[in-house]
Formats: C-alpha cells, sequence, structure tokens
C-alpha cells in the first residue's frame, strides 16, 4: 500500500480496489493482449524442426577426419507457426519508436524509413559475397565511394574510412590513426585529453590503444573548461576527444580555439560525432579544425537501432591523418573503375595503421544511410537539424520552470535538452521518474549519463516527432516530475502496467545466470 | 519533406515559445567561421520515394547476385537458405526500432531473446556462457586475444598459420598499439595442417594459442592435442569458427579443450551483405572467465512481483562504467544479426542443423570428388566440412577466378587474392559449397575449370 501523496495520484488497481471494482486473476498469467511467453527452451524440443530440406542425397562416406559430433548439442526448434509467435509474443515485450517516442539522449532514436529496409534487401545488395570478383560488385563499391562522398561533402573533411562497425569501433580507428601518425613522427606521445562529460567509449577507447587518459573539468556553463584544457597541453598530449555538441547538449562554442592550441602542441582532434544529428546539413565540422570524427549511420542517417546495433561508424579525417587510414577502402582508378586497396596495393604514400575488421564494413547500413540522404538531400538534412534543435529547445523551456536545468541559462541547447534532479521529494531519484514515464507510456530519456549533472536526465526528442506528440509528452513529463517534487512514494514502485515490474539488477548480478540450464530430471 | 512532422505553423509557435525569432538565433554557438549561408553545396536537394528507388536499383542492377549465378564462395561468409520468417520476425518494428535494452522493464522482448540465443551459441560452441553478439569474426577474434592476455597477464599470442589472414591482420592491427606481441605465418600447403609446428611455438610466455576450426583451407584437426600444449605451459586456447554450420557434424571446440571460443554467426540468419553487418560470436568454457569477457551479457532475475525477467548485467566490465578500465569499448553490438541467428537456429532446432549440416557435407564430397576428376586439378584436404582447398594448375587461381567471373561463375576465392605476393598460395583456390549449391552449378563449374585450367599462363 501507498503512502499519500499531495498529487493524488494512484496506481489503477489500488484505485480499482478501493473502488471494490478489480478484475480477475486470470489462470494463464495473460492479460488480454498482454501475453506471457515461456522461454524457448521451456517449449522447444530437439527432433521438432520448422526447416524442411531437400531429402538428403545419396552419401559417400563422411571426410570429417573423424571428429563427428556425436553427443546431443542441446538445440531445440519449433515449427514456423510456434516460431513466428514466439517471437511475435517477445516483440510486444518491447518498447520501439515504431509505438511511440523514445527520447533516449545521445542515442538519436528517430524514424527508420522502410524504403531504406525494402532497398538494403534488393539481391544486388544482400546476396553479393565481400570476396567476388570486383568487376561482378561494381555497384556496391559505386554505393560505398557515394555515401563516402556524401559524408565528407556534409563534414568538410577530406577522407574518410568507412570500415568501422559502429561508434566505438570509429573511435578506435580515428585513435589508432592518430597514433600511428605520431609514431610516423618519431613519437606516438602518452595521452589523451577527455572531458569528464565524455560517452565511456571514449576513455576506454584511448586506454585500449595504449594511452594514459586524462580528465579535462567542464565550466559551470557545461562546455570544456578552456583553459584548463590549455594548461594541460603540452608535447605529451597525442590528442584531445572532444564530443561536439556536447553531452550536456550544448555547442562547443570555442571548439575553434581549442582546435587551434591543440595543434599548436602537435596534438590532434578527435570529435566524437555522436551528436551530429544536431548539424548535420548546417555545419561542417572540417571548419571547426577536427582531424578525426565518426559518424553513427545508425544515429544521424536513420539505420535501424535493432535492439543494440548492427551500428556502423565511419571515421572522417583530415589531411593530415588521411593516409593513415584503415584498409580496406574503395578507390577510383584511373579508367573510372572502383576497386577495392587491400594490404598489397599499399604503397608509400598509404601509411595505412593496418586493418579493423575482416571485410569492408557495414554493407547493409552503408545501402540504408545512402538512400536516407538521397530522400533528404542537402536541404533536407540541413531541416533535419533545425527541427532536431527547435524540438529540443522547445522541451527545455517548457520544463525548465519545475525542473532543474543546470544549463538553461548557457544559451540555446542544441538537439538535445538536459535536466537534473535537485529538489525531488522524498528520496525519490532520476530513475523512479524514469519508471514512472513507462507506467505514461513513453521510454525513459537517458539518465544519470553525463555525469558532470545529479540525477542527470538527456532528453533527445529527434525531429521526426510532431508538435502534438511532444506536447502531450511534455503532459506527461510534468506531472510526472510534479509527482517526484511532491515525494510521491508511489513512484518508487513504478512501473506497474510494464510487462515487469521493477527488475532486480544486483541480483542478477551477484549470483549470475546467463544461460539456460535444462532442469534435472 | 515525408520524414519531418512539424509544420511551418508549428515551426513558428515553438519559435516564439522558445523566445526565437527565426531558427538561426538557436544556432548562435556556432563560431562565425563555420557558419554557412544555405545548404551545403554540391549535394543533390531532396528526392521522392520513387527516384531514390529508382537510383538504388540502378546500383544494385550493376552487382552479380550470388541467387542468380553458381556460386562457391566463402572464406569466412557463406551462402545459406534463410528461411522467410527470418526477416518477417526481424522487420516488427519493436525489434527493429528498439535499442541497447536500458530500460528492462520494457525491453523484456529482446532481453529474453538475447537470454535464448546466449544458451544456443554457448550449446553450439561446447562452452558455458556466451555474450550477446559482437561485431564480427574478426573483432571477436582480437577480443579473445585481449582476454586471454588479462587472464593470463601475459602478452605473447601464437596464431595458427591457418587462421582467417584477415582476422590475423585484424589481431596485428591492434596489438601494434597494446604492445601484445603477436607470433603468426602463412599456411603451409599441406593436407594436414602442421600442429607439431604451431605447438612448439607455445612458451611459457604465451596468453594464447588462436586456432581455426575447420581453417582456412577448409582441414579440421584435433584440437585436444593444442588444448594440452597450451595448458600445459599455462596458455588459454582460443578456437575461431566461420561457419557455425560445421558444428552441427563436427565436434564442439569446447569438448576438445578450447578456453575461448570465438566466431562468425552470419552464415546462420544473417545472409552475405557484402560483408556486414555481421555477427560476432564470444563465449567461454570456464565460467570463472565470465567477469573478463567483452561486451553486454544478459542475465535471468525477477521482477518486483517475483516473476522472472532478464536484464543487463555484470555491466562493472563495460565503458559506460568503467571508462578506461572496461574490459573493452564496445557499445552497440549487432543485437538484431543475433535476433536473425537466433529466429534461423530456432527454426532449425537440434535435428535441422545436423540434417542442413549433412546435407552440406554431402554435397561438398560430391562438389570435391567431382572437382577432382578434372585434369590438372588436385584436392588437398582429406578432411573438409562444406569447403576444401583445390591446387589448380597452369594459371594462378586468381586469374582463373576472374575469368569464371567473367563467364558469370562465381567459382571461389583465390588463396592469391587472401594472401597476395604468396608464392606457394598463388595456385590454390577455396571453394565452398552449401545446400544451395546445385549438382548442375557443380557441374557447371567443373566444366570451366577444365577449360580454363588447361588454358597456358600468360
Amino acid at each position: 500500500m501507498n503512502a499519500p501523496n499531495k498529487s493524488g495520484w494512484k496506481p489503477a488497481m489500488e484505485a480499482a480496489e478501493e473502488g471494490g471494482v478489480r478484475g480477475p486473476v486470470t489462470t494463464t498469467g495473460n492479460r488480454a493482449l498482454m501475453l506471457e511467453e515461456p522461454l524457448l527452451f521451456e517449449i522447444g524440443h530437439a527432433e521438432t524442426t520448422g526447416v524442411d530440406l531437400p531429402p538428403i542425397g545419396e552419401g559417400t562416406s563422411p571426410r570429417l577426419g573423424g571428429f563427428e559430433r556425436s553427443d546431443p548439442i542441446g538445440l531445440v526448434g519449433l515449427t514456423e507457426p510456434e516460431t513466428v509467435r514466439h517471437y511475435t509474443r517477445l516483440s510486444r515485450q518491447n518498447y520501439g519508436i515504431d509505438l511511440g517516442f523514445f527520447p533516449l539522449g545521445s542515442c538519436t532514436m528517430k524514424h527508420n524509413p522502410r524504403l531504406n529496409e525494402k532497398l538494403a534487401r534488393l539481391p544486388g545488395f544482400a546476396d553479393i559475397h565481400p570476396l567476388a570478383p570486383q568487376s561482378s560488385v561494381q555497384g556496391a563499391l559505386e554505393v560505398i565511394d557515394e555515401l563516402a562522398t556524401w559524408l565528407k561533402t556534409l563534414t568538410g573533411m577530406p577522407a574518410v574510412a568507412m570500415s568501422p562497425k559502429a561508434g566505438a569501433h570509429g573511435e578506435l580507428c580515428g585513435i589508432l590513426a592518430i597514433r600511428a601518425a605520431h609514431t610516423a613522427a618519431g613519437n606516438p606521445r602518452e595521452v589523451v585529453l577527455v572531458p569528464e562529460s565524455a560517452h565511456g567509449t571514449n576513455p576506454a577507447t584511448a586506454a585500449f590503444a595504449g594511452y594514459k587518459v586524462d580528465n579535462i573539468p567542464a565550466t559551470p556553463e557545461g562546455r570544456v573548461d578552456v583553459e584548463a584544457l590549455k594548461a594541460r597541453l603540452g608535447p605529451d598530449v597525442a590528442a584531445v576527444m572532444i564530443t561536439n555538441p556536447n553531452t550536456c547538449g550544448l555547442f562547443e562554442t570555442d571548439f575553434r580555439t581549442i582546435a587551434d592550441a591543440v595543434h599548436e602542441v602537435g596534438g590532434y582532434v578527435y570529435c566524437d560525432g555522436a551528436n551530429f544529428n544536431a548539424i548535420v546539413g548546417r555545419v561542417r565540422p572540417g571548419d571547426l579544425g577536427v582531424d578525426a570524427m565518426h559518424i553513427n549511420l545508425h544515429k544521424t542517417f536513420s539505420t535501424p537501432h535493432g535492439g543494440g546495433g548492427p551500428g556502423s561508424g565511419p571515421v572522417v579525417f583530415s589531411e593530415a591523418l588521411a593516409p593513415f587510414a584503415p584498409l580496406p577502402y574503395v578507390e577510383k582508378d584511373a579508367t573510372g573503375e572502383l576497386h577495392i586497396v587491400e594490404e598489397e596495393n599499399t604503397d608509400e604514400e598509404h601509411q595505412t595503421f593496418g586493418r579493423m575488421t575482416v571485410f569492408h564494413g557495414q554493407m547493409g547500413m552503408f545501402t540504408r544511410a545512402l538512400t536516407y540522404m538521397l530522400s533528404h538531400g542537402a536541404d533536407g538534412l540541413k531541416q533535419v537539424a533545425e527541427d532536431a534543435v527547435l524540438n529540443a529547445n522547445y522541451i527545455l523551456r517548457s520544463l525548465e520552470d519545475i525542473l532543474h536545468a543546470p544549463f538553461a541559462d548557457s544559451g540555446p541547447c542544441m538537439h538535445e535538452a538536459l535536466f537534473g534532479d535537485k529538489d525531488f521529494g522524498g528520496g525519490l531519484s532520476t530513475l523512479d521518474l524514469a519508471k514512472g514515464l513507462i507506467d505514461e507510456g513513453y521510454h525513459p530519456m537517458t539518465v544519470y549519463f553525463p555525469l558532470v549533472v545529479h540525477g542527470a536526465m538527456l532528453v533527445e526528442p529527434t525531429e521526426t516527432e510532431s508538435k502534438a506528440s511532444i506536447d502531450q509528452f511534455i503532459t506527461a513529463f510534468r506531472s510526472v516530475t510534479e509527482r517526484a517534487l511532491a515525494g510521491d512514494e508511489s513512484l518508487k514502485q513504478a512501473p506497474y502496467y510494464a510487462p515487469r515490474r521493477r527488475l532486480d539488477e544486483t541480483a542478477a548480478a551477484r549470483k549470475p545466470r546467463l544461460t539456460w540450464e535444462t532442469p534435472e530430471g | 519533406m515525408r520524414y519531418l512532422p512539424l509544420t511551418d505553423t508549428d515551426r513558428a509557435d515553438m519559435l516564439a515559445k522558445v523566445g526565437a525569432s527565426n531558427i538561426d538565433d538557436l544556432f548562435v554557438d556556432v563560431p562565425e567561421v563555420a557558419r554557412l549561408d544555405g545548404p551545403i553545396r554540391d549535394l543533390p536537394m531532396h528526392a521522392s520515394e520513387m527516384a531514390v528507388e529508382r537510383h538504388m536499383k540502378r546500383l544494385a542492377a550493376k552487382n552479380l547476385a550470388a541467387e542468380n549465378t553458381p556460386f562457391f564462395l566463402g572464406a569466412g561468409a557463406y551462402r545459406h537458405h534463410v528461411p522467410a520468417s527470418v526477416d518477417t520476425v526481424i522487420q516488427r518494428g519493436e525489434f527493429l526500432t528498439a535499442y541497447t535494452p536500458y530500460q528492462p522493464e520494457i525491453a523484456q522482448g529482446t532481453l529474453q531473446m538475447l537470454f535464448e540465443f546466449q544458451t544456443q551459441v554457448a550449446r553450439l560452441y561446447g562452452c558455458t556462457v556466451a555474450n550477446a553478439s559482437l561485431y564480427d569474426g574478426s573483432t571477436a577474434c582480437w577480443e579473445a586475444v585481449a582476454m586471454a592476455t588479462r587472464v593470463t597477464k601475459r602478452k605473447r599470442a601464437v596464431l595458427s598459420g591457418a587462421l582467417h589472414p584477415h582476422y590475423a591482420q585484424v589481431v596485428k592491427t591492434m596489438a601494434q598499439f597494446t604492445g601484445d606481441e603477436i607470433a603468426d605465418s602463412a599456411p603451409a600447403i599441406q593436407t594436414e595442417p602442421d600442429l607439431e609446428g604451431l605447438t612448439a611455438r607455445i612458451d611459457d610466455q604465451t596468453a594464447c594459442v588462436v586456432v581455426q576450426y575447420p581453417d582456412i583451407l577448409g582441414r579440421i584437426s584435433d584440437l585436444s592435442k593444442v588444448a594440452e600444449a597450451a595448458h600445459a605451459k599455462g596458455a588459454l586456447l582460443v578456437v575461431v569458427n566461420t561457419e557455425p554450420v560445421a558444428l552441427g557434424a563436427v565436434k564442439s571446440p569446447g569438448e576438445m579443450g578450447a578456453d575461448i571460443v570465438v566466431g562468425e554467426g552470419q552464415a546462420i540468419g544473417v545472409g552475405l551483405q557484402f560483408g556486414g553487418p555481421y555477427l560476432g560470436l564470444f563465449a567461454v568454457r570456464d565460467p570463472k572467465h565470465v567477469r573478463q569477457m567483452p561486451g553486454r551479457l544478459c542475465g535471468e532475475t525477477t521482477d518486483a512481483e517475483g516473476k522472472r525477467g532478464f536484464v543487463l548485467t555484470l555491466s562493472t566490465r563495460e565503458q559506460h562504467i568503467r571508462r578506461e578500465k572496461a574490459t573493452s569499448n564496445i557499445c552497440t553490438n549487432s543485437g538484431l544479426c543475433a535476433l536473425a541467428f537466433s529466429v534461423h537456429m530456432t527454426l532449425l532446432g537440434e535435428q535441422g542443423l545436423r540434417e542442413l549440416a549433412a546435407e552440406n557435407h554431402r554435397l561438398a564430397c560430391h562438389a570435391a570428388d567431382r572437382l577432382e576428376k578434372v585434369p590438372g586439378v588436385r584436392l588437398l584436404n582429406r578432411a573438409f566440412f562444406n569447403e576444401f582447398t583445390l591446387m589448380l594448375d597452369g594459371k594462378p587461381a586468381r586469374e582463373i577466378v576472374r575469368n569464371l567471373a567473367d563467364r558469370g561463375i562465381l567459382g571461389g576465392v583465390s588463396l592469391g587474392r587472401l594472401y597476395p605476393g604468396v608464392k606457394a598460395l598463388e595456385h590454390a583456390l577455396l571453394v565452398a559449397v552449401t545446400e544451395t549449391t546445385t549438382e548442375d552449378d557443380i557441374e557447371t563449374l567443373a566444366t570451366e575449370l577444365e577449360a580454363l585450367v588447361k588454358e597456358p599462363a600468360q
């Protein structure tokens, strides 16, 4: 039973109890359209299959070297109707952009156009092998080349590496190119500077590349502390990694100044491009002195997030870093034919740092992203940035009167609005507010990131929400915020209406159960 | 524009609400030097759905799709038939347009699927724990080496010469930056892999030995001998598999003593896609190594009402918590490809996978027999699953592959492409055969090869 609260909000079951109207406890545990689904291993059987293979032909004696697998593998199967139902039921326990507003800050959960999906599935793209003779895949190489041209033009950068598989892989690509450039100049240097507000991938990447990571503080206004950064610069600094627009949702006004200062001491400027959606088509990072920047095709260029990937993270490079780009890449020869440059074709000019992945990168994402770019065009992409930024500012200004907005006075925000949990009553936290939003039918914003704001809530609406959708969200957000400020204890148990109530993450980590174990007997 | 819901009236109202007179007011923090006076030049303006479709279809038509031709390519990417329901499931918006399950109460679909996927992978590999996926087989291979160096606190990795050369390149690329020492070599053209030579390179400074199974030449070898030799020196055995269907026919790496098993999951459910997105699989045999694993892990727990549910767990290994001390920098992985793999594996089941593997092997045996009869062609392998190496007389295999392509046949992967400049390998051709290959395809390849192998080298 929940303590009384000022806002008077009550979960329906409690209200129903008081009113004497209560639904039955069902024998199945289902509630109409809300259906429970057992684990695959509880419903499948080793001998069941949903695939009819052609009858196995006349056998010759096996030539497996005497290594036949005789013990059961432990897999189970379902027929096709059971398979479709299993996954359809599971899907209904998921929140996706198609279902509603998904303002997960820094993740850019925009609408995923279905034309992208359709065209990526053309057999000419989906059914070609990465090692097919190059004369048979000229259209695929053209897609890579055309997308590369778009990326270079949109960023104002002279070169791009297409093979990185996701944002963090792109960061690694950028930092490895920087390290290779320093090494070629005689000294790889020791330190990479990373602002406190950075994504966790930045320091992890720098460490993976063999660098020591030094943190740079933020100013009270939410931007990189330029003076602190300048004071830390020296011949040991290999690079700075700065997200722009930054994770507080602000444009780094002094980016050019920072870049010049870093270049002055012979360092390179890595820009984390996770937030490119705010400026695509309006600002070219090349004009700001960037040496390397990854672009998340699954954020800015609308390829689907797929429940955690696949992503795609091409990296644009300045002239200084271009020669160090990884293999393979696509080049046009004198006759206009496209070809893939691999280990064998490298020469003095190409001081590549090596290879990051077995093949050419995320082709399936390239076709989707190129489809999206062609759809929007230069004019549409500019409008994307403008609408994304307008929506975020609208949210910021519609909530700042009741919710702590630490950087509301630092000027307009870019594509995301940042709030903190100051003044929440009754020991309530950002997590409680987030779970309350779930009951209202929303995917919560990013929580507890960036680390520089207490109980951070990072709201990124993107440009693909209508004003009506955003207005409704603001109304819901205000109501849950009022409950949090009033110390409404019922929030501590939220969500009430999701397929699951709050899950015990501590127990999950204490005694990990990471695979299904068939019960004894 | 069809993807932008705001109307001009909305924009005006919203600008008024935020106190801006026009949109440029919201970009005042952009320094003068980076301001543009209009849409970026040298790029086309927006286009209709029809126009975009026309453009992309024109590009697609320039490629020779595998479905339209006799097709024998493998070397780390395999063409299998994917049941129609796989694509139907992965296109459900609740899967396609969800993200990493940070809010588990409304992501149980993805999480339960990942738990099932982890179980499928662990069992296929003969391991106890698998993670929720990495980018692809090659990055998983590097992550395995990096993990072995953490577990053993040693810095030397010994790579088998018969590891996919691009996988070896990825490992060597990363090792230049981490300071790890990588010992590798090109494969020797022989019927059996040189396991004695490999185990002789393991010393008491070795963190791991990395072996591909089946290997780059399609050979199958006794991993238990390598496991024994590695363990005797306190090193781990990392086994790389690029064709998961093979594990429906041959012993699992875990069964043979592998400590870390990684691989490419593309062959099941994902499709060729010119090399990506693919699916990195990663599993360990000993549960005590779990806390050194890279990437996301999904675990079982209960909710506040005691119902079973799933969450991402052990995240103190990961970058968003540990930052520079994380076990890997990976964030986004291959979630949707993991779903495709899992749905396809569910449709197959134990019996379906075994039948699929048997049919692959039967057809490959048939192809090997037929192709070996071509004058000037010799089969290298004694043992293989669905891919084997042919030695061709006359012209280098690379040239023959190009000649075959000119005749509309995708006849295999030449080792000359994979090992440019290695003279001893330039007459070797890798041929992969799956259930999608027909006996007619095999006959066509045999006939064309016969003509080409006879032609003298230029």
